[in-house]
């Protein structure tokens, strides 16, 4: 057999970041060499990218079942039941190697793809939440790649019409090559009337829709698959523009079509294009399909099928429809404006064969390029696991008000509102709070009903960093915790696990202890994974990001009146932590803010009690006792406090007793599993009562009254004083105090 | 009353203006597609949604205040009939000419979504008489385009006219006289940035936005 076929060299082979050994196999598949489609189609399909290579080996320890769990991870997106007949549909995506290089398309074009995930299923998406991190606040792109990346989510959410609701945004010198966002959407749909990938036959008419095909971002999928060095930005061409006006039509278009009956399969064409949408539609189905290239709908002349293949042009759906029903679709798409072409049939060879200008330019067998893909059993080691560090082992400070000060004007915890109030948060009219309500988690009503969806994206890279295993752990449960905090019954996560290259055994050893921590989270607390993705080589010259496994986390609140917010603080309130409090410092907010050391064991989380504590704290909000309550996570009871005086514009008079913890590790531990609480006193009381009948520790810390936070009397912060440096600091990073001068 | 939604391609407010008049009148309205070139027979109020019709290419409203239902909604306006034009909405009236100046892009260059403060400037108006004259209320506002202008004659004008009925509290986007709303010179056809379909419930966005839809039902 000739090792490669006419025009192809070893370099070409290598360009597609296909491994000598990855060629063997599909010489070996196709028992002969493959042309260049073929190459290209390979190339695509076995990208980290696509193919999950090096992660699939351990994805598979996440419980991804339950009794509200209707479908997990394969699909476009995973679905729960969220009772009344209704499903939730939700995933989280990346969209970090093109939003470096280009961060206002490379964010906009990261939430539509992930909106068509979902509506692909039928739902109707109603949020979208993004979790982003950038790199340190004076590194000189830092500035530039914020303004760039919020301008692109909010240009894309703000047009589509979907409320952005919350996210969360972290700064660490750890990201200055690799910038990370990730774009979550969640939809509803009736229970009964999901779509699905799956359920071709062969005989049936594949018909494209939506935009025209051009020659933008091919080889996308093989760029999010390799490292950056310092030419990276040469290919800004490989990144696709978005056009969120398509996207709305294409949204009401499919939605329209949906309800018709006449969809066998439905599949977005994301990353690799037409090529992935339709293996995987054909894959699941166990079925060939053959294309005819000139019918696909083209927005430049003389395309090739390579480029055709490996497009990754936006805005595209793939529909497999019952045979007969395409004036359906036709008449449906020629409304909206949309393009809408006949381009092939499903058939029962099991191969994909593409045809171009009267030729056979693609003929192989379906099955090697799904199933077949390569899969890595990477070498791995876990870090060394550090040892704890407790406040009473660090130096304690003077004034715990200006520590406090300092904390909350930090780059972590200060305001986000110079980026959220460039999202339209209120569109759709369901959204109960977003990123501007003192709340934990982000509330959309589910349209018509007295019910909603709480929704929190989490994760502390810090975290794990220190201790990978400790860290996954600990971004589910505060995931969890976040939802509990608001009411809210957790039900299931997505993920996005942001690792860099999975090739050092380092890097590996942390994507499996992060991996391993969330599975553990996850099923102690019954939340599974029923969606996600992977994103690996995040890295530049050989420097990777901290391990990022961004958490989305779905619950519901069965009733709105019953759910909890941290504004409602009112003087005279008891203050009261759920939890126990041991001055756990190590990778703290505090370590790093007030110390400059970002070294110590990570707070452990013990599931057992994260889960007693949060159930007892829903129950006490759905007994209406809370005025507010609030999860006690990054800097400790003290910046809780400080949140909830803020949004309440109440001062909190703080108690600390004893020796242990000392007073800084009271304030600004970081020990897990806790909730700070207010209720009147009568409720305090009968709070307390509950607590102790349910073996929960509760303990009253302060009490609420005044314009200031003050600890035993003393270290005063005024509310004003803290509310402008909280506010301030983004505002003055990204320039906005020159600009309102002007 | 018998109400129309106009939808483009791209409106995005739509649905709410349609529970928002719903739950106001008692009646769901009519949702008018841009390629029809009538109003369903017997509308009476017509309301013309926020969103990005036509993508806001070109300039935001143009391509809308082209399209084949508009001289429709012209000639609605022209027997009095109360025309609603809510963000999106106000640019495709002031681009179609049924209210005067225009709406630029805001002055901080950034899109902006916030609970803005409004004073109710007229209330001597058949969209505003249930609210008391100089009345405070909170409307969210979301638009990247929202910086009202006219020359300063126009703007004498409309003030002595008093076709200003809603001015910010908080100029948010650079809008000449802090103007937030207009109408026109009959006083039958209401423009404005921030979004009264949005406040009509307690567990979302106060209620500050009722008595607008509440004034235009009892004076149809």
């Amino acid at each position: 057999m000739t090792q490669y076929a006419e025009g192809i060299t070893a370099e070409i082979v290598k360009e597609h970041g296909i491994t000598d050994e990855e060629y063997a196999v599909i010489l070996d598949r196709l028992g002969r060499a493959p042309n260049l489609v073929e190459l290209g189609i390979f190339s695509v399909m076995w990208s980290e990218h696509c193919s999950y290579k090096s992660s699939r080996a351990h994805l598979g320890k996440f419980p991804t079942s339950g009794e509200k769990v209707i479908q997990g991870p394969g699909e476009n997106a995973g679905v729960i039941d969220i009772g009344d007949g209704q499903a939730c549909i939700f995933k989280m995506e990346s969209h970090n190697h093109p939003s470096f290089i280009e961060p206002y398309q490379g964010a906009a074009t990261g939430v539509g793809g992930i909106l068509r995930d979902v509506f692909t299923m039928g739902a109707r998406p109603v949020a979208l939440m993004n979790a982003l991190r950038f790199g340190a606040p004076d590194h000189p792109k830092t500035t530039h790649l914020v303004s760039g990346v919020v301008a692109g989510i909010g240009g894309y959410g703000n047009c589509v019409g979907v409320p952005t609701v919350g996210g969360e945004t972290n700064f660490h010198a750890g990201y200055n090559g690799n910038i990370l966002v990730n774009a979550m959407a969640v939809g509803l749909a009736d229970a009964d009337k999901i779509f699905y990938a799956r359920g071709a036959e062969p005989g049936q008419p594949i018909v494209y829709v939506g935009s025209k095909t051009g020659r933008d971002g091919i080889h996308g999928a093989t760029m999010a698959s390799a490292e950056f060095d310092d030419a990276s930005e040469e290919k800004r061409p490989t990144v696709q523009v978005g056009d969120p006006f398509v996207e709305k039509k294409l949204i009401e278009a499919c939605l329209e079509l949906m309800a018709t009956d006449a969809i066998a399969a439905i599949q977005d064409m994301g990353a690799a294009g037409l090529t992935s949408s339709s293996v995987e539609m054909a894959d699941k189905g166990g079925i060939g399909i053959h294309l005819n290239m000139d019918a696909v709908p083209q927005r430049e002349a003389n395309m090739t099928a390579y480029e055709m293949m490996l497009s990754e042009s936006q805005e595209r759906m793939l529909v497999i429809m019952k045979p007969g029903r395409e004036d359906v679709a036709k008449a449906i798409f020629e409304k909206w404006e949309l393009d809408v072409a006949v381009i092939g049939e499903t058939t029962d060879t099991g191969r994909m064969v593409l045809t171009h200008k009267g030729e056979t330019v693609c003929d192989i067998p379906v099955a090697p390029l799904a199933d077949d893909a390569p899969k890595y059993e990477r070498p791995f080691f876990a870090p060394e696991v550090r040892a704890q560090l407790n406040a009473k082992d660090i130096a304690q400070p003077g004034h715990m008000g200006e520590i406090l000060l300092k904390l909350m004007s930090s780059p972590d915890m200060a305001s986000k509102a110079w980026i959220w109030k460039q999202y339209d948060r209120h569109v759709m009219a369901d959204t109960t709070a977003s990123s501007e309500d003192p709340s934990d988690a982000a509330i959309v009503r589910v349209h018509g009903t007295g019910k909603a969806l709480a929704i929190t994206t989490d994760c502390t890279p810090r975290y794990c960093y220190a201790d990978p295993y400790e860290g996954g752990k600990q971004a589910v449960a505060e995931a969890w915790r976040n939802l509990t905090a608001t009411g809210a019954d957790p039900i299931a996560i997505t993920d996005c696990l942001n690792f860099g290259n999975p090739e050092r055994a380092e890097i590996m050893g942390q994507f499996v202890g992060c991996v391993e921590g969330m599975a553990e989270a996850c099923g102690k607390l019954n939340f599974p994974v029923v969606s996600g993705n992977v994103s690996l080589y995040n890295e530049t010259n050989g420097v990777a990001i901290p391990p990022t496994p961004a958490v989305g986390g779905v619950g519901l609140i069965p009733d709105l009146e019953r759910r909890a917010h941290f504004g409602g603080l009112k003087e005279g309130d008891i203050l009261l932590v759920v939890g126990e409090t041991l001055g756990a410092m190590g990778a703290s907010v505090y370590l790093k803010t007030i110390e400059e050391r970002e070294d110590g064991g990570v707070p452990p989380v013990d599931l057992a009690v994260e889960k007693a504590n949060g159930d007892f704290v829903r129950g006490q909000i759905r007994a209406g006792r809370l005025t507010s309550c609030h999860d006690i996570s990054d800097g400790g009871l003290a910046c809780a406090a400080a949140d909830m005086a803020l949004a309440s514009n109440c001062g909190i008079k703080l108690a600390h007793e004893g020796k242990s913890p000392p007073m800084h590790g009271f304030l600004f531990g970081e020990d897990q599993g806790r909730y700070l609480i207010a209720a009147e006193k009568e409720d305090a009381i009968a709070i307390l009562q509950d607590a102790k009948a349910d073996e929960i520790p509760v303990h009253v810390v302060g009490l609420a009254g005044g314009t200031a936070i003050t600890v035993n009397g003393a270290h005063p912060l005024e509310l004003d004083r803290l509310r402008a440096a909280w506010e301030g600091w983004l505002p003055e990073l990204m320039g906005h105090l020159a600009e309102a001068a002007e | 009353m018998k109400s129309a939604v106009i939808v483009f391609p791209g409106s995005n407010c739509d649905r709410d203006a349609h529970d928002a008049i719903e739950k106001v009148t008692g009646h769901a309205p009519a949702m008018v597609w841009h390629q029809q070139s009538e109003l369903p027979e017997g509308t009476e109020f017509v309301m013309i949604p926020g969103g990005f019709s036509y993508g806001d290419y070109l300039r935001c409203g143009a391509m809308a205040s082209r399209s084949a239902i508009m001289p429709a909604i012209v000639a609605h306006a022209a027997t009095g009939a109360p025309v609603l034009g809510v963000c999106n909405g106000f640019q495709i009236l002031t681009e179609s000419g049924l209210l005067p100046g225009a709406l630029m892009r805001n002055a901080g260059l950034k899109f902006v979504c916030e609970k803005a403060k409004l004073k109710v400037e007229n209330a001597n108006t058949r969209f505003t008489s249930r609210y008391e004259g100089g009345a405070e209320l909170v409307v969210p506002i979301a638009h990247h385009d929202g910086n009202y202008f006219a020359d300063e004659t126009t703007l004498d004008r409309i003030e002595g006219e008093g076709q200003v009925v809603f001015r910010y509290g908080n100029n948010p986007n650079g809008s000449a006289r802090d103007i937030a709303g207009i109408t026109n010179e009959q006083g039958n056809v209401l423009g404005l940035m921030p979004h009264p379909e949005r406040a009509v419930d307690e567990k979302h966005g106060g209620t500050d936005g009722l008595k607008l839809f509440e004034s235009l039902l009892g004076s149809a």
